[in-house]
């Protein structure tokens, strides 16, 4: 894939912050309705950060109403108007997959402590 | 000009005016220089030679190094026979890049090597249905079933579709959509798949059905 690194600097998003899995964030996304455009608000915690390049994705969990939610970002994708890290998670694993599994107390992530 | 060589360099996406993301191959293509015209009276029929890559000089050896030192040409990785209509368009060791060839809104024709699979049954590499997972099979799910008659004719017919090696053959892919053209670095961004490996050398040629 490195022969593709020379593509980043035409469509690579310089503007979204870093952020690892744990890390709680905004994610801003434009929503097209109709003619309408507005942005939606979503906000869970990174469980997973997947591929390199422009084409990886990262996915965000939350649980609205009871129900797990979960939706896959394209990193460089221009629905994305902006992420913002709002706390950092101290975690130990790449991949938070277990948090699916675990609701309440034990869903919690540890707040990361410089 | 319609024809130039490129390397694949590897898929990727990008996002459209819509915002939607468009499947691309990135090619390295060109850029390319004639190393020979053929004119119908002095060889029987009008080509151009082009050549494409780089190649390390002790790598090539004596009679292709004298051909490519004839035509003033640096020598190449590639070097590809392609038909042209008026030849005397074309002169030796003139530099074909991306951008006199393609447009950004076009379509373009691939032809590459595909990637080898080695051996592989019928199911895979001819798509025959194979045979029932129940109903009594026994050990011939993937089977090709009949290959002909008995007595007569008494032999399996030549092209008789079997198991075999598979991949690795050349491959045009038709109309692909030429999504960008970058003349600085000579890349080219096509929607699509293209035949071959990363790495591997394509032709790319205006649409011939376009």
């Amino acid at each position: 894939m490195n022969k593709l690194d020379m593509l980043r600097g035409d469509y690579a998003r310089e503007d979204i912050p870093a952020f690892r899995p744990g890390d709680t964030v905004k994610v801003h996304v434009r929503v097209t309705e109709g003619n309408r455009e507005r942005t939606q608000v979503f906000e869970g915690v990174v469980i997973a950060r997947n591929g390199s390049g422009l084409d990886s994705t990262f996915t965000v969990r939350k649980v609205s109403f009871g129900v797990g939610v979960e939706r896959v970002f394209p990193y460089s994708a221009p629905i994305i108007q902006k992420v913002e890290v709002t706390r950092r998670g101290d975690v130990r694993r790449s991949k938070l997959y277990y948090l699916r599994d675990r609701v309440g107390k034990s869903a919690r992530i540890r707040e990361k402590r410089d | 000009m319609n024809t130039i060589l490129g390397e694949k360099l590897g898929m990727t996406q990008i996002y459209d005016a819509q915002s939607r993301a468009v499947p691309v191959t990135v090619i390295k293509a060109g850029p390319c220089h004639v190393v020979q015209v053929k004119q119908p009276d002095a060889d029987g029929y009008s080509a151009i030679q082009i050549a494409f890559g780089d190649i390390k000089a002790k790598q090539v050896n004596k009679p292709i190094q004298g051909h490519y030192a004839k035509a003033g040409v640096e020598p190449a990785r590639y070097l590809v026979e392609v038909r042209v209509e008026d030849p005397s368009a074309y002169e030796v060791g003139q530099k074909i890049v991306v951008s006199d060839v393609l447009e950004e809104g076009k379509l373009a024709d691939v032809t590459g090597l595909s990637k080898g699979k080695g051996f592989q049954g019928v199911m895979r590499r001819h798509n025959f249905s194979g045979q029932g997972a129940a109903h009594g099979n026994h050990k011939k799910h993937r089977a090709p079933g009949s290959i002909g008659a008995c007595a007569t004719p008494s032999r399996v017919f030549k092209g008789m579709r079997m198991a075999g090696r598979m991949g690795g053959d050349q491959v045009t892919t038709l109309n692909l959509l030429i999504v960008g053209v970058d003349t600085e670095r000579n890349l080219l961004m096509l929607r699509g798949a293209v035949p071959g490996a990363n790495g591997s050398m394509v032709l790319i040629r205006e649409a011939v059905k376009g």
